[in-house]
C-alpha cells in the first residue's frame, strides 16, 4: 500500500480512486477464476482429485449417518430412510465405541509424544553422524516401508507368551502377556507404531535439520553453549514447523489405527482393550451391515481429529514471520 | 473476488455432490435375467481340492453346453469371501455363482438385493427339499424362500493326535473323551505329562464366527440340536449354555486351552493334542498326523449317534448382477447333482448337504472309513442363526464368550444373559 502511495504521479488517478481500475468491470474469466486463471486451471486435476477422493466421500459419509444407510446392489429397490442423529446417538452411547475412542486415546497419548522425541532427537544424532550416514538412514527407515502383516509377526515372535521379551526378562513379564493384557496391549501397539514409523518422521525431521543455519550454532558455541543447550535452543526452535507438521501427521495417522490391532491383538481384543474406532467401523460397517452407524464413528472421529489438529497447529506451529 | 471463486466451486461442488448422491440408490430388477441364457461366471473357493473339484466340474458342463459357458475363477482374494462378495454385489460385478457362501451372510447379501430367491424357479423349492431333506428347512429365508442352496457341510469334531494320547499313557484308540469330567481329566493327562503344551486350542481372538470352533458345537451337542436362536428368542443362556461356557472356562482357567493365538496350526505343530475342525481337515492333515476324531463332548456323554453339532456349511448362492439366470439355475442344479456331489466328497472329503448321505455313496464310505463318522454326523447338525443381523449376534455371543470364558473377567451367567438381550433385540429387528 505503501509503495502504491509513494510511486502515485501528479495527474495519475487513483488504482483505487473514484475514476480508477476499481470501478472498471474485470474480465469474465478473471472473475470466475480469479486473478491468475492459468494457476487455477493448473489447480484443476488436483481440486476434482480431492473432490473426488476425499470432499465426496467425506459429504457422503455424512449423508450415510443421517440415514439407516446399507450398501445394495445397483437397480435394487431398497428403503433408507432418514433417521436424523440416531446414528450419532447410538454411537456415543455404546460402550464399544466409547471404549475404542479411550483406548485410541491411550494410543496417542503415548505414540504422538515419543514419536516427535524419539524422532528428533535421532534425527539431530543422524544429522552429525559421519560414518555410515546412508547405512543408519536406511536401517531407521526400513521398518517404515515393509509391510505391516511382515513386522507384525516379528512382532508377535517378540511379545507373545512364549516370546523372546518374555524369556529376556524371565520373573519380571506379564501376566497375561503383552498382547493379551488388557492394560498393556494398546501401549504395546502403541510401541510397536512408533517403532514403524520413526523413519519417516526422522526424514521428516532430517529435512528440516538443513534449513537450520549453522551460524546459529556457532553462536550458540560462541556464548558457551554444550550440545544439549544448543540441542533446546537452536536445533527445537529450529525445526519448529517440522515439529507442528509430525505432531498432525503422528496423530491423524494415529487416529486412524486399524492394521495393528486387527493383527497383533487379533481383532482388537482382548475383550475389545485394543480396539480403535475405525476397526470398530470396519466390524459395524462392512461386517455387520451397518455403514450408517459405521459413517457416524467416523464423522465424530474426524471432528476430534481435526480439532485436536488444528490445537496442535495453534500450539506447536507458531507465526510464520 | 477471491470469495466469489471459492462460492462459486463450492457451488460447482455441492451440485456435483448432489448429483451424484442421488444416483446412489433406487431402480428396478432385471426381470427378463430369470429365464435368460447363456454364458456366465462363477467363483470358487481357493483351496486346491475344491479347485480341483471346481475345474473338473467346469470342465464338464462346458463340454455338453458349447452355447453356455461357464468362465470360473477363484473368489478374488480380499480379508475374507464374504467382503469380497459385498463389495461385488454393491459395484454390480458378483459373478452368476459363488460356491462358497457363508450362511451367516446370506441375510445381508439378500438385504442388499444381491441373492436371486431360488424359490423364484418352477423347480426351485422341490429341488432343494428333495435333494438336502429336513437340513433345508434351516436354509430357508425367514419370510420363506430359498436364497442359498445347501450345498456342503463340514460338521465339527474333535480330532486328536494318537501319538500324543499314547505318550500321554492314553488310550488312543478309545480315548475318554465324551463327557465334561472325562474330557477335562484327559486334558489334565496330556497337558501334566508333557505330552502337548495345550490339550486343545481353539482360536481365542475375536472374530464373529469363531463361535463355530468352540461354542456353538457343544452347544448344539448339549441341548440337543438348538440353534442359537429359536423363535425369535437367543436359547443360548440357559443351562446348556452355561454348561458349554463353564466348561470351555476350565479348560482356559487350568491352562489346558490357551488365551493367546498360536502362529500357524497349533495341531498339526504339535502345541496341542486336540483340534476342533471339520472333515476337511482330513485331507490337510494327511498322514502327517496319526490322528482319530470323536464327537464333541457333552456333560452327559450323549451317545454319538445322537450328538449334535455345528455345520460349517458352505452353499451357493445365485446373484442378481447375473444376466443369464437360467442357466445358472441349471448349472447350479448340475453341480449339485448326484454325480458331482460323489466327485466333491471324493475330491475334497467336505460333506454334500444332501439326504442320506452314507447310504447315496455306500462304496465311498467303506473305501474310507475315516469319514464314515462325518458322513453320519453330516444329519445332525444345526446352523447359525437366519436373517441379516445374523454377524451382530454372533460377534455379541463372541464378545461375551471371549470375557467371560477366555479372560475369565465377571460372571459367566450375566454375561451370556447380556448377550442374549443383545440377540433377542437383534431377533426383533429381523
Amino acid at each position: 500500500m505503501s509503495s502504491e502511495t509513494l510511486g502515485r504521479s501528479p495527474g495519475v488517478a487513483s488504482p483505487r480512486g473514484p475514476a480508477g481500475a476499481g470501478s472498471r468491470k474485470r474480465p469474465v474469466v478473471q472473475r470466475v477464476f480469479g486473478k491468475n486463471p492459468l494457476g487455477a486451471l493448473l489447480s484443476t486435476p488436483y481440486l476434482i482429485f480431492l473432490a473426488v477422493v476425499f470432499a465426496y466421500p467425506l459429504v457422503f459419509a455424512f449423508y450415510m449417518s443421517l440415514h439407516d444407510y446399507f450398501f445394495s446392489a445397483p437397480g435394487a429397490v431398497v428403503d433408507r430412510p432418514f433417521i436424523g442423529i440416531d446414528n450419532y446417538v447410538a454411537a456415543l452411547t455404546d460402550p464399544q465405541v466409547l471404549q475404542s475412542f479411550r483406548n485410541v486415546g491411550v494410543f496417542l497419548i503415548i505414540n504422538v509424544p515419543l514419536t516427535v522425541i524419539l524422532a528428533i532427537v535421532l534425527a539431530t544424532a543422524l544429522n552429525r553422524v559421519v560414518h555410515f550416514r546412508a547405512f543408519l538412514r536406511v536401517s531407521f527407515y526400513v521398518p517404515y516401508v515393509t509391510a505391516s502383516v511382515a513386522v507384525v509377526a516379528v512382532w508377535l515372535f517378540m511379545f507373545s507368551g512364549n516370546g523372546l521379551i518374555n524369556n529376556v526378562i524371565g520373573p519380571l513379564a506379564p501376566d497375561p502377556s503383552w498382547l493379551i493384557n488388557p492394560t498393556l496391549a494398546m501401549p504395546t501397539i502403541a510401541l510397536y507404531v512408533t517403532w514403524k514409523q520413526l523413519g519417516f518422521f526422522i526424514l521428516l525431521y532430517l529435512a528440516a535439520l538443513q534449513n537450520v543455519p549453522n551460524e546459529l550454532y556457532e553462536s550458540a558455541s560462541t556464548d558457551g553453549a554444550g550440545p544439549i543447550r544448543s540441542f533446546f535452543s537452536v536445533t527445537v526452535p529450529g525445526v519448529r514447523p517440522a515439529t507442528a507438521l509430525v505432531l498432525m501427521l503422528a496423530t491423524i495417522t494415529g487416529a486412524n489405527l486399524f492394521t495393528e490391532p486387527y493383527l497383533l491383538t487379533g481383532g482388537g481384543g482382548p475383550n475389545g482393550a485394543s480396539s480403535s474406532p475405525v476397526f470398530v467401523m470396519y466390524q459395524e460397517g462392512l461386517q455387520q451391515g451397518k455403514p450408517g452407524f459405521a459413517a457416524a464413528i467416523g464423522v465424530v472421529l474426524v471432528i476430534i481429529v481435526l480439532t485436536i489438529a488444528l490445537l496442535e497447529n495453534r500450539f506447536a506451529g507458531g507465526k510464520e514471520e | 473476488m477471491q470469495r466469489r471463486t471459492l462460492i462459486s466451486a463450492t457451488a460447482t461442488a455441492a451440485a456435483a455432490l448432489l448429483a451424484l448422491t442421488a444416483c446412489s440408490g433406487g431402480g428396478a430388477a432385471d426381470s427378463d435375467a430369470l429365464t435368460s441364457r447363456g454364458d456366465i461366471t462363477i467363483w470358487y473357493s481357493n483351496n486346491e481340492q475344491e479347485v480341483a473339484w471346481a475345474k473338473a466340474m467346469v470342465d464338464a458342463w462346458n463340454a455338453e453346453n458349447p452355447e453356455e459357458q461357464i468362465k470360473a475363477q477363484e473368489i478374488p482374494a480380499g480379508d475374507s469371501s464374504e467382503e469380497v462378495i459385498g463389495a461385488a454385489i454393491t459395484a454390480g460385478t458378483a459373478p452368476c455363482l459363488v460356491f462358497n457362501t457363508a450362511p451367516s451372510a446370506v441375510g445381508q447379501f439378500q438385504k442388499q438385493g444381491g441373492l436371486v430367491d431360488l424359490a423364484s424357479f418352477e423347480d426351485g423349492t422341490a429341488y432343494i427339499e428333495e435333494r438336502s431333506g429336513e437340513s433345508a428347512e434351516q436354509y430357508r429365508a425367514p419370510e420363506g424362500g430359498y436364497f442359498q442352496m445347501p450345498w456342503k457341510s463340514n460338521p465339527v469334531m474333535i480330532f486328536y493326535n494318537k501319538d500324543k494320547f499314547t505318550q500321554a499313557g492314553l488310550d488312543p484308540e478309545n480315548p475318554a473323551l465324551s463327557t465334561y469330567d472325562d474330557f477335562l481329566a484327559t486334558s489334565k493327562t496330556l497337558v501334566e505329562s508333557g505330552a502337548a503344551q495345550f490339550a486343545i486350542n481353539p482360536s481365542p481372538t475375536s472374530q464373529f464366527f469363531q463361535v463355530g470352533f468352540d461354542f456353538l458345537p457343544l452347544f448344539a451337542a448339549e441341548s440337543g440340536g438348538k440353534g442359537l436362536v429359536e423363535d425369535g428368542k437367543a436359547t443360548f443362556a440357559g443351562e446348556e449354555g452355561l454348561a458349554v461356557g463353564e466348561f470351555w472356562k476350565s479348560l482356559y482357567d487350568q491352562g489346558f486351552s490357551g488365551r493367546e493365538e498360536v502362529q500357524g496350526d497349533a495341531f498339526a505343530d504339535g502345541v496341542s493334542a486336540m483340534s476342533i475342525v471339520g472333515p476337511w481337515a482330513i485331507s490337510v492333515y494327511g498322514d502327517s498326523i496319526n490322528w482319530g476324531s470323536v464327537p464333541v463332548p457333552t456333560s452327559s456323554g450323549i451317545a454319538p449317534e445322537e450328538t449334535y453339532t455345528f455345520s460349517d456349511a458352505k452353499n451357493v448362492g445365485l446373484y442378481s448382477a447375473c444376466k443369464n439366470q437360467a442357466t445358472a439355475w441349471d448349472v447350479l442344479k448340475f453341480a449339485t447333482s448326484e454325480e458331482q456331489d460323489g466327485q466333491l466328497l471324493e475330491l475334497t472329503g467336505q460333506m454334500p448337504l444332501r439326504a442320506n448321505l452314507p447310504d447315496t455313496y455306500p462304496d465311498y464310505f467303506e473305501a474310507n472309513p475315516a469319514y464314515t463318522q462325518f458322513g453320519d454326523q453330516a444329519s445332525r447338525t444345526v446352523e447359525v442363526p437366519a436373517g441379516s443381523n445374523t454377524v451382530e449376534m454372533m460377534q455379541d455371543l463372541r464378545d461375551a464368550y471371549t470375557k467371560a470364558v477366555i479372560s475369565g473377567e465377571g460372571d459367566l451367567e450375566e454375561a451370556l444373559k447380556g448377550a442374549a438381550e443383545k440377540v433377542d433385540a437383534l431377533a426383533e429387528e429381523g
